[in-house]
């Protein structure tokens, strides 16, 4: 069963005076449980699809379902309130709120959806645990390694029981070793628990790791590859 | 959680953090002191002009003020003394002559008002008593005493036991004189009112000036609470229509102006520092801002809502504002506190300030009223500063925030 619908997906920036169609007339579907990875060279539209499946940009023309849910039709309030339910985040960069420790940073999150503290931190330590972090709970993100501050991110993406995490470049300023753990992580995840996982990537790491391989260029999808 | 992120978001550069709060301390704590020194400064002349030189309320003959006349009195006195003593809320009721005459010693001479006063009614109107510099009051001189102020006394140059003569017209339109020796000289720090007041007993006064002995040209009236000066006159004006009755706020609309005057300056001062720090205080969120464009993209981007942001960041402002703010009070009212007591003495760099009634030596007070209204402008900067840079947040969609490098 589809849980994105996307279909004849386009937006277009200006850049100095002259178009730049990021996303190009894209048509895709993911099935809840996909591990996929969105692949292509620079500037062909990988980032953008990502900003726009996760509600964070909108597009010119064509439509966004999720769940059946329109996003174009959705209130700017409630496509916030939308994105904390349904959609998980992983950045390049972590961004985690430096003030916070690492149990924080899961909480906080479940924290703007008023959930009681009990609740809060039964859930941050297990995806903590599962994150293989516990221990450094009250670390803050400068006393923690790029690959555990990425491990803290995707605790994070999951705290709010999402139907799906979007990760832009996740791996890009890990190394191998960091990479390897964390895609370790985040299939297991996905295996036990159902969770899609979409990535956009350059790592041939991730790439091999993920069962479906989507490959844009100049904002159109030219290969979908699903693996075995 | 959010106030505990907004407190810890102060804290990322402690040194940034730290300049902006001292900055509003310091602004503050100037604030705060020179509030607590200007409200001294007028309270002691305040103090002087209805404590000694005024009394709270004075009654007078309608047409008495306009020229001294002489005949203009208030016949049987006594009486009238005795009937407002009665009144509730009334502390002391003393009958005055007052007259405008010439005083001269062997050196000199020059115009002054002469007050004759009961010595001891007068104790319960003002506290001219308890200001001699030298001598006693009304004491150890039997007949004709006078007591004068330490600046005319220079002016005459005369001292202690001192004779000075006193030309007066008398009630018959005829010049006359008499000797009078100087029993005390009071110092008020009120240069101009101690240069034209001498006080004589009344009955001395009457004499010289033969007038009889029941009357007075004014009597003043001293509360028991001065905040009920307001009520009492109005009740003392409708019991004694055909006289004019005033208190110390019409006599003398100088002295009432005084605290008015005095609240809407240190206000002012202190609003122009609260206003010159509110715009350090914006520059400085604005550059945090700035800073953490890519975070505020990520906590849109998560779900926080623009009302949570717009409200997180408002709460980082009035914390660092009320830091500072909240200082830079304790640390001016340290410093007011720790000059009560002795005060602090200008007479080095004011002498003129004796001259207009202004003491030289300063005891700052602290007015909680005062206090609270500081404390409120310090809230209201905060708020208001915190508009700006939070507003300025809240223009970035979530995107084109996380690209920001």
């Amino acid at each position: 069963m589809n849980i994105i619908e996307i279909t004849h997906l386009h937006k277009t920036y200006n850049e100095s005076e002259v178009k730049v169609h990021a996303v190009n007339g894209v048509n895709l579907n993911f099935e809840a449980g996909e591990f996929a990875a969105i692949v292509g060279p620079s500037g062909s539209g990988k980032t953008t699809l990502l900003n726009l499946l996760g509600g964070l940009d909108s597009p010119n023309d064509g439509k966004i379902l999720i769940d059946k849910t329109d996003l174009s039709e959705l209130k700017s309030s409630d496509l916030i309130k939308f994105r904390m339910k349904n959609i998980g985040f992983v950045f390049q960069s972590y961004n985690l709120i430096p003030v916070l420790t690492a149990q924080e940073n899961v909480e906080f999150i479940m924290h703007l959806q008023n959930r009681s503290k009990q609740e809060r931190e039964e859930r941050s330590m297990e995806l903590l645990r599962a994150v293989g972090l516990d221990g450094r709970e009250n670390s803050r993100p400068n006393k923690l390694s790029g690959g555990q501050q990425q491990r803290v991110a995707v605790a994070r993406a999951l705290a709010s029981k999402p139907k799906f995490v979007l990760a832009d470049e996740p791996t890009a300023n890990l190394d191998s070793k960091s990479t390897e753990q964390l895609l370790s992580i985040m299939e297991e995840l996905n295996r036990k628990e159902n969770i899609t996982f979409i990535f956009s990537t350059h790592d041939q790491r991730v790439v091999n790791k993920a069962r479906r391989v989507i490959t844009l260029e100049d904002g159109k999808v030219i290969s979908d590859e699903r693996k075995r | 959680m959010i106030t505990a992120v907004a407190w810890r978001n102060i804290w990322r550069s402690p040194l940034r953090s730290g300049i902006i709060i001292a900055a509003i301390s310091v602004g503050m704590s100037a604030g705060m002191f020179t509030t607590t020194f200007t409200k001294g400064w007028m309270n002691q002349r305040l103090e002087v002009g209805v404590e000694t030189e005024a009394s709270h309320i004075r009654i007078q003959q309608p047409a008495f003020g306009e020229n001294y006349d002489l005949k203009e009195y208030i016949p049987n006195s006594n009486l009238l003394t005795k009937e407002i003593a009665k009144t509730k809320n009334v502390n002391g009721v003393s009958p005055r002559l007052v007259i405008q005459s010439m005083i001269a010693s062997a050196e000199t001479g020059t115009g002054v008002k002469i007050i004759g006063i009961d010595p001891d009614k007068e104790k319960t109107v003002t506290n001219l008593y308890t200001k001699l510099s030298e001598g006693k009051y009304f004491e150890g001189v039997k007949r004709n005493p006078i007591l004068i102020g330490a600046k005319l006394a220079k002016k005459l140059k005369v001292k202690m036991h001192s004779k000075v003569v006193i030309t007066v017209q008398d009630a018959s339109g005829n010049i006359t004189g008499g000797a009078f020796r100087i029993c005390g000289i009071y110092d008020i720090t009120s240069g101009i009112y101690e240069g034209l007041n001498v006080f004589v007993r009344s009955s001395d006064l009457a004499r010289l000036a033969g007038l009889k002995k029941n009357v007075s040209h004014e009597i003043l009236v001293h509360l028991v609470n001065p905040e009920e000066l307001d009520r009492e006159t109005l009740l003392l004006k409708a019991s004694y229509k055909n006289l004019k009755v005033e208190n110390w706020k019409e006599s003398m609309p100088e002295l009432g102006y005084i605290n008015e005057i005095g609240n809407l300056y240190t206000y002012i001062f202190v609003i122009i520092i609260l206003l010159a720090l509110g715009f350090g205080i914006v520059n400085t969120m604005m550059m945090v801002i700035l800073e953490r464009v890519k975070e505020l993209g990520m906590l849109m981007a998560i779900g926080m809502s623009k009302a949570r942001i717009f409200n997180m960041l408002m709460l980082e402002t009035v914390m660092l504002t009320f830091t500072g703010g909240f200082t830079g009070i304790l640390i001016g009212l340290g410093a007011t506190y720790a000059t009560m007591e002795k005060g602090i003495d200008l007479s080095n760099y004011a002498q003129g300030f004796e001259e207009l009634g202004y003491s030289p030596h300063v005891y700052p007070v602290v007015e909680v009223k005062t206090l609270i209204v500081i404390v409120i402008l310090v809230i209201i900067t905060g708020i208001v500063a915190s508009i700006y840079p939070a507003r300025k947040a809240l223009q970035y969609n979530p995107a084109e925030a996380l690209r920001t490098e």
